[in-house]
C-alpha cells in the first residue's frame, strides 16, 4: 500500500509542477470548447443541442493528449525497469499510475466543465448532468488508454499509434456518455440506462486495463 | 547465498547476443563482467534482473529469501538513473525508498555517504551527470538488497567518487552482499572476472 501511495503522490506531484501534463489537458479542453461556438455560429439552440457532445469530445481528446507519457517518461529515465523489478505487482503499479493520471489530468477537466458549459448555452442542470457523466466515464478513458500507452512504450515514437489504438476502445464510452447527457437534458430516454452502462464500462476497464497494460509492459521489455 | 548461471543464452531482436555463458558468485564476492562494446554485458545484467527473457539456460539464486524472486532481492543500477527532474534530490530518494520497501536505512545518512547531503532540496534537474549517479547510489544504500547489479557504475564519477564507491561496495560485500558489475575500468576491489566476447 505504501508503495502504491508513493507512486500516486509522485506522479501527481510531477504532473502539477512546471512542465507537467496536468494543465496542458485543461488548456486543450478549453481551446476546443471555446473555438466551437465561433465555428458553429451564434445559433443558441444548436449550441445547446451540441453542447454535451462537444464537451465529451473535448474531454476525450484532452485526456488522450497527455496519456502517451504515462509509461513513456518512466521508460526513458529507467524508472520503469525498477518498477517492473519491484515487489509491488506490476498490475497494481499500473492501476496506481492510471489513477494518478486521472486525478491529475481527468479531474481538472470535470472541474472546468461548468465554466465551459456557459459558453455552450447549457443551463446549470444540463452542465451538472454532463459533469456527472464525465465523472463516471473519464476513468474508463484513462484505464483503456493505459493499454495503448503500455503498447506505445515498446515502439519508439508510439504517440500517434496510441491515438489509433485507443480511439476505437473509447467509442463506447463516448456513445454512452453523450447519450446519458442528452437523456438528462432533453429526454425522451431515461437517464439511468445509458448512465449505468457508462459506469459498467468504467468498472470493466478497471479490471482489464491494469492486466492488459502490465502484460504488454512485460512483453515489451528490452 | 549463491548466484549462478548455466549455459545462458541471450537473444535480442531475433539476433543472438551471446550463448553458453557460465558464471558463479556467492556472498561477499564481486563478479566483474568485462568485454568489448556490444558484447552483451548490459544484456547479461538485465537477464539477471529479470528485465529480459532468458532464451536458453538458467540463472539461479540459492540461499536467498524463499518468499521473493531474484529481481525482488536485487538492485539494478543502469545507464539511466531513474530520477525525475521535477522532483528534488530528497523527494527522488524518498520515492524509491517508499516504493521499493523492505529494510530501510536513514536516507540522510546515505546522501551524506555519497556526498550529496548539501543538495537535498535541489531539483534533480540541476544535478550533474556525476551527481545523478551518486543519487542513484544513495538508493542502493538506503534500501538494503543483498544483490547489486551495476552497469558501468563508475562512469561519470570523478576520482574521489570512484574511491568512495569502491569503499561502499567493499562494505556491501562485508555485510554478505553480492555484486555483479559490468565494467571497463577496474572496480577498485578484488573481483572474479567473467569475460564475454559476444557472438561473432
Amino acid at each position: 500500500m505504501r508503495a502504491l501511495a508513493a507512486l500516486i503522490t509522485r506522479d501527481i506531484k510531477i504532473a502539477l509542477r512546471v512542465g507537467g501534463g496536468a494543465l496542458i489537458g485543461v488548456l486543450f479542453f478549453l481551446t476546443v470548447v471555446v473555438l466551437m461556438p465561433f465555428a458553429l455560429g451564434p445559433d443558441l439552440a444548436l449550441l445547446a443541442r451540441l453542447g454535451p457532445a462537444i464537451l465529451w469530445l473535448g474531454a476525450l481528446l484532452a485526456s488522450l493528449l497527455t496519456l502517451d507519457r504515462l509509461f513513456m517518461a518512466d521508460h526513458e529515465d529507467g524508472s520503469l525497469d525498477l518498477i517492473v523489478m519491484g515487489r509491488t505487482p506490476l498490475e497494481l503499479a499500473c492501476a496506481a499510475k492510471a489513477l494518478a493520471h486521472w486525478l491529475a489530468a481527468g479531474v481538472p477537466l470535470i472541474v472546468a466543465t461548468p465554466v465551459l458549459g456557459l459558453l455552450l448555452n447549457l443551463d446549470a442542470a444540463s452542465t451538472s448532468a454532463v459533469a456527472l457523466t464525465l465523472l463516471a466515464g473519464t476513468p474508463a478513458l484513462t484505464f483503456t488508454g493505459m493499454i495503448g500507452a503500455a503498447l506505445a512504450v515498446t515502439l519508439h515514437r508510439g504517440g500517434l499509434l496510441l491515438a489509433v489504438l485507443v480511439l476505437p476502445l473509447s467509442i463506447p464510452v463516448l456513445i454512452f456518455g453523450v447519450a446519458a447527457s442528452q437523456a438528462a437534458i432533453s429526454g425522451p430516454l431515461s437517464f439511468g440506462t445509458p448512465f449505468s452502462i457508462l459506469c459498467a464500462l468504467s468498472l470493466v476497464s478497471f479490471v482489464i486495463g491494469p492486466f492488459a497494460a502490465a502484460a504488454s509492459l512485460r512483453q515489451g521489455l528490452d | 547465498m549463491r548466484l549462478s548461471g548455466r549455459n545462458v543464452r541471450c537473444v535480442r531482436g531475433g539476433r543472438e547476443v551471446f550463448s553458453g555463458i557460465d558464471f558463479e558468485t556467492s556472498s561477499g564476492e564481486a563478479l566483474a563482467v568485462t568485454g568489448p562494446n556490444g558484447s552483451g554485458k548490459t544484456s547479461l545484467l538485465r537477464l539477471v534482473a529479470g528485465l529480459l527473457p532468458i532464451a536458453d539456460g538458467a540463472i539461479e539464486l540459492e540461499g536467498g529469501d524463499p518468499e521473493l524472486t531474484l529481481p525482488e532481492q536485487a538492485h539494478y543500477l543502469g545507464h539511466r538513473d531513474a530520477l525525475k527532474s521535477a522532483l528534488s534530490v530528497m523527494e527522488n530518494l524518498a520515492f524509491w525508498v517508499d516504493f521499493l520497501g523492505g529494510k530501510v536505512f536513514d536516507a540522510k545518512m546515505s546522501l551524506a555517504a555519497v556526498g550529496l547531503d548539501h543538495a537535498g532540496e535541489l531539483p534533480a534537474a540541476f544535478l550533474s551527470a556525476g551527481q545523478r549517479r551518486r543519487l542513484s547510489m544513495a538508493r542502493l544504500l538506503t534500501v538494503r538488497r543483498p544483490i547489486w547489479l551495476l552497469d558501468e557504475p563508475t562512469s561519470a564519477l570523478d576520482a574521489d567518487g570512484q574511491t568512495m564507491f569502491a569503499s561502499l561496495m567493499r562494505e556491501h560485500l562485508a555485510r554478505g552482499g553480492l555484486i555483479v558489475a559490468a565494467t571497463h575500468t577496474p572496480l577498485g576491489l578484488e573481483a572474479r572476472e567473467l569475460r564475454i566476447e559476444g557472438a561473432s
